[in-house]
């Protein structure tokens, strides 16, 4: 195997032993917070989200790593958000639980996987059609919030962080 | 505060915060080793997966798609990350005892029945739907969510608003009311 094999494979053994332990690749962690019961799998993603928030614009600032955002096409993320929601919310599992769903033994995420292999093949048919219509309504190009807003994203994220921790101590005091 | 942890799980803050650092060093370790940063994500890998089974079947018509050769069919950096998250989540299941063989789970199994054939077809369906929405927004929870919300990527705002925001109301539509 080559570098990148080795060192993909490496993170993500640990990506997944922090999913598993996390207990965030359960059905019913998935359904139970679209259902707005359980909000084990927001709680896991927010925190990973605001230490990384903080690790990796320091280190693009200081010019280790280079950000690299995603366009902002709004037809294809509107639409291809809406999507991924309801076959989310049928499926129970996002792409990277299915697989680590499989590992603990939850064999039914075969199925998801069947299904987002063959929904893939479709969409590489499919693509030249998106391509002229969905991808051409109007495309935001590669944006960040702090730059949107005029900022410095140092600014950005204390006010993220506050929102984030208000959420949590919301989440414990309802028992979610 | 009241534990739902008592299996051998860890508290989701620290498996998350702990997969935050990971991010941050994975960021790094592709930026030194790959000579481009990537970040975590698995969608693109289903993409990899699907031409790599259609190239056994019918290579030139792979050969001729223009999303195949735009994402390049082949096992890389990610597609390796995905099978790892398999193998990790096996060690942490085995290590905690929360491995578990599972054919119906039990929250699809109150609403639609212990049928492994109703779920295989509505997690197939379900599957197919979520994958196509996923490619089209360039992203998935783990690369629009983790990876798009830790860069500040206005997408990634947005496109994790929306799968939330739509699971939400699909969810209620499909498990009908709230399960006590």
């Amino acid at each position: 195997m080559s570098t990148d094999q080795w060192l993909g494979l490496f993170t993500g053994v640990l990506f997944g032993f922090f999913l598993q332990k996390g207990r965030v690749l359960r059905f019913e962690k998935q359904v139970g917070a679209m259902l707005l019961k359980d909000m084990t799998i927001l709680k896991f993603m927010l925190s990973a989200i605001l230490v990384g928030m903080v690790g990796i614009h320091f280190l693009a600032d200081a010019g280790v790593i280079a950000l690299s955002h995603k366009p902002m096409n709004l037809g294809a993320v509107l639409l291809g958000g809406a999507l991924f929601g309801a076959g989310w919310a049928v499926m129970g599992y996002c792409p990277g639980t299915s697989i680590g769903a499989l590992g603990e033994g939850r064999w039914h995420a075969i199925f998801p996987v069947f299904g987002m292999v063959t929904g893939a093949a479709l969409y590489a048919e499919l693509y030249p059609f998106f391509k002229s219509t969905v991808y051409a309504w109007n495309d935001l190009g590669k944006i960040g919030v702090a730059e949107s807003l005029g900022v410095s994203f140092w600014v950005v994220i204390p006010v993220f962080w506050a929102g984030v921790v208000a959420l949590f101590i919301w989440f414990e005091k309802k028992g979610l | 505060m009241k534990s739902k942890i008592s299996d051998g799980g860890w508290s989701p803050y620290l498996a998350g915060a702990l997969a935050g650092l990971l991010a941050i060093a994975s960021a790094y370790a592709t930026t030194h080793w790959l000579g481009k940063t990537s970040y975590l994500g698995a969608s693109t890998t289903f993409v990899r997966a699907a031409g790599l089974l259609e190239q056994t079947l019918a290579p030139e018509r792979v050969a001729a798609n223009a999303y195949f050769t735009k994402e390049k069919v082949k096992v890389d950096w990610q597609f390796m990350l995905v099978l790892g998250i398999f193998i990790g989540s096996l060690a942490a299941s085995l290590s905690d005892g929360s491995f578990k063989v599972e054919g119906v789970p039990p929250v699809w199994r109150d609403r639609f029945g212990t049928s492994v054939w109703k779920r295989a077809a509505g997690a197939f369906l379900g599957g197919i739907i979520a994958m196509v929405g996923a490619r089209m927004a360039d992203g998935c929870p783990s690369g629009h969510g983790l990876s798009g919300m830790m860069q500040l990527s206005v997408s990634g705002f947005a496109a994790l608003g929306m799968f939330f925001g739509v699971g939400v109301l699909v969810a209620a539509l499909v498990y009908g009311r709230r399960h006590s």
